[in-house]
């Protein structure tokens, strides 16, 4: 959130003492994310979808499949658009208008991390080389906020591209004609899963929570995937990382990832 | 970013790139500070093809009001491209592109500047794209930094700003546009070389954990050149007339 309140300094010190003993501020280990629960197909008017809660973070995220135009530069490559908005109803500080540059960097850094990872096959989406091809759009929504938006819009997303359908179109008349009955999975391959981890004076702790999202000093976003190759990243916050926090900072987005995409599996099967 | 087709030759042979430098040797890179009259500080680089000015006002009263501060200055960075500086012209209005790298520029350099000193006042980058070529957001982060020195805005330390990639299977320094389009892998860093501390840090492609560290490595090597000619660029300015225009 933007503005730092009193109450955010008071609890850093707090949430320091705590760090110094090897305690958070909720009783997690260091390098715990919180309580993940996942419920796909949350909509049933979109093509797949999936409500999400990281802790006391709440995202949805809707996938619509549509016929589009291709970019003039792809016509060999269907789209695939990820949005995140932060509702207005999800904290008292969020307020209407257009995204400020948090939310853009928000919504920028998960389309990086689901598209840098190849999970939706976009060369699987051609219905007529360049001429029409297959729109994937994920677009999430903040509903409530506790802190590592990235990671529950992130979940969000995936979730709800593993279990989207994808309807089938054929070209009748130069249109892309609904073929009717004849849905299939949509075409994904890996599974990217992305792990914030917060620097907190010399602490660094996995999956940060409001308070710690308000006290830290600065923060990395790193994406894996379902190889355990590290696919995307950002850094962000008002100060830096040294060269071995960053390469611990891997080594757990890797470990953290591949516990959370067992869940993400088991949240797609149940589907 | 966006497409990615392997029908140029990246990388031949003998390890030379498809602009002929070697895998870990940056581009030709040009740092000058100062030469904008009005600004407190600026700076021009030139970084390959890259031409990017710089110019730092500030400190100086917040406008909104809101904005300020009591405890400490605020820094503002806009990153932000000439419809001229790409192939195709680009909508001068600001990208939603332009607006994130605005942001991890600004959290790039807020570990480096001490602005608590200057309650209730703004120090104000703006970063003008004159023509781009792969690589802006580093080239524009090394150039800020020597703004900010010229400004004479007190810092921790300058940030050095260089990528690493992957192109080929192979690691590779200071990613340029065609690398960035056809490689593996691009991933800008921004680093006080002082303090060691990495300040700016992306990354889009596929890395396994040993050319992740690599990648970092190298790039960390990189911005210890582009270090170099930081502090270069500021003697000159200061240590041969003086520091008068």
């Amino acid at each position: 959130m933007a503005q730092r309140s009193v109450i955010d300094d008071l609890k850093k010190s707090q949430i320091l003492e705590l760090l110094a003993q090897g305690k958070r501020i909720d009783g997690r280990a260091l390098d715990e994310p919180r309580k993940l629960s996942i419920e796909v197909n949350a909509i049933p008017k979109a093509n797949g979808s999936a409500r999400v809660r990281l802790g006391d973070t709440e995202t949805i995220c809707g996938v619509k499949i549509q016929p589009d135009r291709p970019f003039p530069d792809m016509g060999d490559k269907g789209i695939f658009i990820c949005t995140a908005e932060l509702l207005p109803l999800s904290h008292p500080s969020v307020e209407t208008g257009p995204p400020n540059p948090d939310v853009i960097e928000l919504a920028r850094v998960v389309d990086r991390g689901v598209r840098e990872s190849h999970m939706v096959d976009v060369s699987e989406l051609v219905i007529q080389k360049n001429k029409s091809v297959v729109g994937v759009f994920a677009d999430i929504v903040v509903v409530d906020y506790d802190g590592n938006l990235f990671d529950a819009c992130s979940y969000a997303a995936t979730a709800a591209l593993l279990t989207s359908k994808m309807p089938k179109w054929e070209m009748k008349d130069d249109l892309p004609t609904l073929v009717e009955g004849a849905e299939s999975d949509l075409p994904t391959s890996t599974i990217p899963v992305s792990v914030t981890m917060a620097k907190i004076g010399d602490y660094i702790v996995v999956d940060p929570d409001g308070d710690e999202w308000a006290s830290m000093d600065c923060r990395v976003t790193i994406t894996t995937d379902s190889d355990g190759n590290i696919v995307a990243m950002q850094k962000g916050g008002h100060d830096g990382f040294t060269l071995d926090e960053i390469i611990k900072c891997g080594e757990l987005s890797i470990k953290t990832g591949a516990q959370i995409r067992e869940t993400l599996k088991q949240a797609a099967k149940g589907s | 970013m966006g497409g990615r087709d392997s029908t140029m030759v990246l990388l031949d042979e003998n390890g030379i790139r498809c602009d002929g430098r070697k895998i870990d040797e940056p581009r030709k890179i040009m740092i000058k500070a100062g030469g904008l009259k009005n600004a407190d500080g600026s700076a021009y680089i030139e970084f390959g093809d890259n031409k990017i000015l710089v110019g730092v006002y500030g400190p100086r009263d917040v406008h909104p009001k809101h904005m300020s501060n009591t405890d400490t200055g605020i820094l503002r960075v806009r990153y932000h491209m000439e419809p001229f500086s790409v192939s195709e012209r680009k909508n001068p209005a600001p990208s939603r592109r332009e607006i994130e790298i605005s942001k991890v520029i600004k959290e790039a350099l807020l570990p480096a500047v001490i602005l608590d000193k200057f309650p209730r006042t703004a120090v104000d980058v703006f970063i003008e794209i004159l023509q781009a070529d792969g690589g802006t957001r580093c080239a524009a982060l090394a150039a800020a930094s020597v703004a900010l020195a010229d400004a004479g805005i007190p810092m921790r330390d300058m940030v050095a700003s260089c990528a690493a990639g992957k192109v080929a299977d192979t690691i590779i320094l200071d990613v340029n546009n065609e690398e960035d389009q056809a490689g593996q892998a691009d991933m800008p860093i921004g680093y006080m070389p002082n303090l060691d501390k990495i300040t700016l840090l992306q990354l889009d492609g596929v890395l396994n954990p040993e050319e992740f560290k690599k990648c970092v490595e190298t790039g960390i090597a990189g911005c210890k050149i582009v270090y170099e000619l930081q502090k270069k660029a500021l003697q000159e300015k200061y240590f041969q007339n003086g520091g008068d225009q």
